[in-house]
């Protein structure tokens, strides 16, 4: 088995730049107590202003004022380390976060689909870097060997248990993970290199150093396996972007929104499912949350196409107060089933399939705007037709001529000049359901030359009810 | 003009008139008329470009023109979308006119929106006709919808008031229907002289 270790050394600034539409002004994280802020990391803008990691807040002040402060968040941190296996998913079943703000990935078995090595690794840092994290990536024999070399390389890849061993050997022995007194104790010994170490004698270490030392290192040669728990993907997709900020306009969320989107679908390709219907909430300082529904038709997850729908509903809303966070939820994520496409298109230039652009009209004009038409075999003119409603029976068609176009309100039809074209039709259906409907009907032709289907109720003597044209 | 042009390629694109063609090539889009195709420069609709119907009123003849085209377009897996019509379409005689529902698609939109609608219909190319029934459409909305059938490829329908006739439109072709007598009249027709007669609608007296 060959173990891909992923290194996120900057996750936590990384997390918050990449919410962010300025990642290039300066911006520090701070941690600690209210009493004490120090900054816990620094974008390179804030490092050019002279500010360091570690620096107490009030000397940061001191040295520079033009800064952003966020505070660093740990939940946040580990929401997207989910997120991230989640993404990681979708290359490999055996996904552990078992080191923090790393990714292991077994990929032996996924290089037949991805690989060769050099363009699966091409491919894995192409995704990080699109989703704005910047990583360290090294490919070893097994598991512990490849989190220990990617303390001090980037790019190697190894896939033999003996080039492993040979760069284990060059390893200074502090950054090996060994317990911190064992490590002091080795240096203070003079044994600088891992190597030095493994060519002690077994039993003369296992003597002076505690069991973990040992243990440590047989994992490290891969002699012991290691126990790993593997990430399984959660059934639903729920993530929150803190806007740390006001909000008040619909283009000023669209950023956040993107991010949020594309998150959406890294997770739903690593679980190759499509998402039919989510929910965007905005979240205000006070009151209730604004929810923003957006439904397909049919599961998709490109997301240029559910960032455009989701932009479509969000553009008609209005806000009525500032938003202070966005949230995405989505809970419904069938099976994606990718369009069936032709291999020869009648039609070559077409563009935009058909869903999408039904999924466009329906993103601004509304949920129910978008309808289909079917015949029911009914013989109440009202009853013979509904919207969104596969026929199932065939609808035998009508032995008499029926109008295309009819009313959506029967109309009253002067009498004057209305002459009649063929004898009464009788319609009488419906007494068991409620619509009894008793009428004649007539082809009439109006004055000015228009053809006209009317009806009169049957015992009444009124006027002519108007109720289709034969256009 | 040191340029050779060719004279096929100069007829082809209907850029000079003959006077009386011998034979009129099938069209790519017949209308389901054979009177009406025959007066029509292409032998049918111009494909990908926008054709006005100017009606005297609403339900004066609109459907018979246009049922046999959309009947053929369904029938070969066609989308048809009709944006916002005045009436309901009733499904037992859009079926009974050989028109597959399957392929036929409402779209209800306040008529602010029908244009935009329209436009997107005709643009992105998956459909096979649009109807419109646009309600004031002024000659850059004629303009649009006529330049986005064309990058779609699709046939498109605005439906006006006979009023219209009198302001000049982009159109590719302009056919008006009156109802008594009941006539069509070809107004414009791109790439030809329009027939000076007026054409009886067949089934109607």
């Amino acid at each position: 088995m060959l173990w891909a270790c992923i290194l996120l050394p900057q996750l936590a600034l990384d997390a918050v730049l990449r919410g962010r539409a300025d990642p290039d002004t300066p911006l520090v994280l701070l941690s600690g107590p209210p009493q004490r802020r120090l900054l816990q990391a620094v974008n390179p803008a804030a490092a050019a202003l002279g500010l360091r990691a570690g620096q107490p807040l009030t000397t940061a002040q001191a040295l520079a004022g033009n800064f952003t402060c966020v505070d660093h968040d740990p939940a946040a941190i580990d929401a997207l380390q989910q997120l991230l296996a989640a993404w990681a998913y979708q290359f490999s079943s055996q996904v552990s976060l078992h080191y923090p703000r790393v990714l292991l990935l077994e990929v032996e078995s996924s290089l037949g689909l991805f690989g060769p090595w050099p363009a699966f690794e091409a491919r894995l840092r192409a995704e990080l870097s699109a989703l704005g994290f910047r990583h360290r990536i090294v490919l070893a024999s097994n598991p512990v060997a490849a989190r220990m070399l990617a303390n001090c390389h980037d790019g190697l890849a190894l896939d033999c248990p003996e080039q492993t061993r040979a760069a284990l050997e060059q390893l200074p022995i502090e950054r090996v993970g060994l317990p911190a007194e064992a490590a002091s104790a080795f240096t203070r010994m003079g044994l600088r290199r891992l190597g030095q170490v493994m060519a002690l004698p077994r039993e003369a270490l296992a003597r002076r150093f505690a069991a973990a030392v040992q243990l440590h290192l047989d994992r490290l040669l891969g002699l012991r396996p290691m126990a790993l728990t593997f990430y399984l993907p959660p059934d639903r997709f729920d993530a929150r972007l803190e806007l740390n900020f006001d909000v008040e306009s619909h283009q000023a969320l669209l950023f956040p929104l993107r991010r949020l989107i594309n998150d959406l679908a890294a997770f739903l390709a690593g679980r190759d499912s499509g998402v039919q219907r989510f929910t965007l909430y905005l979240e205000h300082a006070e009151g209730a949350d604004t929810d923003v529904a957006v439904g397909l038709l049919a599961a998709e997850r490109d997301p240029l196409m559910l960032f455009e729908l989701a932009r479509g509903r969000l553009e008609q809303l209005q806000l009525r107060a500032a938003v202070r966070n966005l949230r995405l939820l989505a809970e419904d994520l069938p099976a994606f089933v990718p369009q069936h496409r032709e291999l020869f298109e009648p039609r070559p230039q077409q563009n935009q399939p058909w869903e999408q652009l039904r999924e466009r009209l329906r993103a601004r004009l509304g949920d129910t705007a978008v309808h289909s038409l079917s015949a029911q075999a009914d013989h109440r003119p009202e009853c013979a037709w509904r919207l969104d409603n596969p026929a199932t029976l065939a609808a035998a068609a009508p032995a008499a001529l029926r109008p295309g176009w009819l009313l959506a309100e029967p109309q009253a039809l002067p009498g004057v000049g209305v002459q009649l074209l063929t004898g009464a039709e009788r319609i009488e259906s419906g007494w068991w359901d409620g619509g009894d409907v008793r009428r004649d009907y007539y082809r009439v032709q109006t004055p000015t030359g228009l053809y006209a289907w009317a009806y009169r109720n049957l015992g009444e003597d009124g006027p002519l009810w108007l109720q289709g044209w034969f256009a | 003009m040191g340029a050779v042009l060719s004279l096929e390629g100069l007829l082809d694109q209907q850029r000079v008139w003959k006077g009386r063609p011998q034979a009129q090539p099938q069209g790519l889009q017949p209308t389901g008329h054979a009177a009406l195709d025959t007066a029509l420069p292409g032998g049918g609709w111009p494909p990908g470009a926008l054709t006005e119907v100017l009606l005297s009123v609403e339900g004066c003849g609109e459907l018979q023109l246009l049922w046999p085209s959309l009947a053929r377009l369904t029938a070969s897996a066609e989308r048809v979308v009709l944006i916002a019509p005045p009436f309901i379409p009733y499904a037992p005689a859009w079926q009974a006119a050989g028109v597959d529902l399957q392929w036929l698609t409402l779209v209800e939109t306040a008529p602010a929106d029908a244009l935009w609608a329209a436009e997107q219909c005709l643009r992105s190319g998956s459909c096979g006709a649009v109807l419109c029934w646009p309600h004031k459409a002024d000659d850059r909305a004629l303009r649009r919808l006529q330049v986005a059938a064309e990058s779609g490829q699709t046939l498109a329908f605005a439906l006006r008031p006979l009023q219209a006739a009198l302001n000049p439109s982009p159109a590719a072709l302009r056919i008006a229907i009156d109802a008594r007598p009941a006539q069509w009249r070809v107004l414009k027709c791109r790439g030809g002289l329009a027939p000076a007669l007026p054409i009886a609608c067949p089934g109607r007296g």
